[in-house]
């Protein structure tokens, strides 16, 4: 059983999460595409590859960089079942993302957040509660341009979160932040494709390591 | 040092917040079940009855004679009944052993609510893309109207009911305002059954108030009755044809019963209305109330009457112009702090 757990964590790239994107795949998907120059947070000024005509392009270099390494922490706590909770305050995107979580075996909470749901759990669910381990924004910001409040209280309690930042979003309390455009629907789409298939492998293999461990 | 000597319970609780109303497991409701079911056959052997038909009231009729009791209020008296009628029907415990929810919208709060939501989102898709796939072969059905006007949607009790769940005011109007749009849309009749689970038929009341067809007396006569009532006085008016314009009251003349010219014209109204001022005769009795009480009793027992004896645009006609109504009016009552209904006592400076 420690072997189970330890093995993977020896390798850089486990699950081999690289061969599921390309350069030219983000590019496809218009990830590079930014707000306008005066929608520019400060936090993301490293980020930027530069700016064309007032519009922001992000620099996808460092964003295959960060995407891999949130989708390779992805992998590892689904590996270790751990409950992964997708969060977005896009009204465009939210079936989307419901749909997504669904089919992973995983959870969705794309609707209004209400204050005490990680902080407050014990009395809004009931005790003994497991909150997620993980927290995956899709769109860091909320209908009113303001930083999500879970993103805050994920820190509070401790929970690991990995989130698309756009440029006008603060990175500053996301454990893992992927740099890219949280509003065309390609992108979406793609965002959701990847942490699909990396936690659907992550769970296969998994069940395949107990396979062979109860054969031995 | 100190030494703990003397506690009370009240301190040696720990200071745990409210946890909410108590949340049955699955388990702990099967043995409840599974009790009840031992405990309805020790009785059925107790009374010395067969314990296969046992029923519910043999039960109630047993704990009734076993344990008596005087206490006015049912509910609070001994009763067995079954535990899904005693434990309220909530959600179970959401999570499994190792801490994962069922439902994958769980840390919402409103899983059923938000999953109805995106249900529903799913088939308004659904129906749009089959819309697109008709656009595209130029099939697209036109001018179909549905029948909104017999059903209505859920309220939002039945609707907190079905999802066993508190919803708001805001989230029912969104939800109602989702299926509103649903229907809307040409291709709907895709989605039909999902949607009639939320809608209900409400029976149309007819309005219609059916005309009595005219009587034949002895002498080949036409008469037609009609009842009135206005403040306490009731009346029956008796209409013939053929007549004079004679009117008996309580079989008193009526320049003898109504001396007053105001209450003559009252009964005068409804034939002057149509035109029949000579043509009918009425005889009618009347009870209870004051002089006018009972003249206004009269005139609706007439034109009640008279709808027998006409069109039906002379009755619209008749209704409209109030003669139909009945009048509501009553004496109010006297109210205590007071002198009368409305009048209050003088008000005295000092």
């Amino acid at each position: 059983d420690d072997k189970l757990l330890s093995e993977p964590l020896s390798h850089p790239d486990f699950f081999n999460v690289k061969e599921l994107f390309s350069l030219k795949d983000l590019f496809d998907a218009r990830v590079h595409l930014g707000h306008k120059k005066g929608c520019r947070h400060r936090f993301m000024e490293p980020y930027l590859f530069g700016c064309r005509l007032d519009q922001d392009i992000i620099d996808l270099d460092q964003t295959m960089q960060h995407l891999q390494l949130a989708l390779n922490f992805t992998a590892h706590i689904a590996y270790r079942k751990g409950i992964i909770l997708f969060v977005s305050r896009k009204r465009q995107f939210c079936h989307l993302i419901e749909s997504t979580a669904r089919e992973c075996g995983e959870y969705a909470h794309t609707r209004y957040w209400q204050g005490g749901l990680l902080t407050n759990s014990h009395i809004q669910f009931g005790s003994g509660v497991r909150l997620p381990d993980l927290l995956i924004f899709l769109s860091s910001l909320n209908n009113v341009f303001e930083p999500h409040v879970a993103i805050r209280d994920a820190a509070k309690m401790n929970i690991p979160t990995v989130g698309v930042v756009d440029t006008n979003c603060n990175p500053c309390l996301i454990t893992y932040p992927i740099p890219g455009n949280d509003d065309s629907p390609t992108a979406m789409e793609l965002y959701c494709k990847l942490f699909k298939m990396t936690i659907i492998r992550a769970k296969d293999k998994r069940r395949q390591s107990e396979v062979f461990d109860e054969l031995r | 040092t100190l030494r703990l000597i003397y506690t009370t319970t009240a301190v040696q609780r720990k200071n745990v917040g409210a946890s909410g109303p108590e949340k049955y497991t699955e388990a702990f409701i099967k043995k409840q079940i599974e009790e009840f079911n031992l405990g309805k056959r020790h009785l059925a052997n107790m009374m010395g009855e067969d314990p296969e038909t046992f029923t519910q009231e043999d039960i109630d009729r047993a704990i009734a004679y076993l344990f008596p009791s005087g206490l006015f209020d049912k509910q609070a008296r001994p009763m067995m009944k079954h535990p899904t009628e005693i434990f309220p029907e909530q959600r179970k415990i959401q999570w499994g052993e190792d801490g994962r929810p069922f439902h994958f919208l769980f840390y919402t709060g409103k899983q059923s609510y938000y999953s109805l939501m995106h249900e529903t989102y799913e088939k308004m898709l659904n129906v749009l893309k089959y819309q697109e796939q008709l656009t595209a072969q130029d099939l697209l059905p036109q001018n179909e109207k549905r029948n909104l006007a017999g059903s209505r949607w859920l309220t939002k009790i039945e609707l907190e009911e079905m999802l066993l769940e508190k919803l708001s005011d805001d989230d029912y109007s969104r939800f109602v305002q989702l299926l509103q749009k649903l229907i809307t849309l040409p291709c709907s009749d895709i989605e039909e059954n999902y949607i009639k689970k939320f809608s209900k038929e409400v029976p149309v009341q007819s309005q219609k108030v059916v005309v009595e067809p005219l009587k034949y007396d002895e002498r080949g006569v036409a008469f037609s009755t009609g009842e009135g009532t206005r403040k306490t006085a009731r009346a029956t008016a008796v209409v013939y044809d053929n007549g004079t314009g004679k009117i008996t009251v309580n079989e008193i003349d009526v320049l003898h019963y109504f001396p007053v010219l105001q209450d003559r014209e009252q009964l005068l109204f409804p034939f002057q209305f149509l035109d029949r001022v000579g043509k009918h005769d009425m005889i009618c009795t009347v009870s209870g109330g004051g002089r006018s009480a009972q003249a206004g009793a009269i005139r609706l027992a007439s034109a009640k009457a008279l709808r027998s004896f006409v069109t039906e645009k002379e009755v619209e006609f008749m209704r409209q112009a109030g003669l139909l109504t009945v009048d509501p009016r009553v004496k109010e009552r006297k109210k205590p702090g007071q002198e009368g209904a409305r009048r209050k006592f003088t008000w005295k400076k000092r």
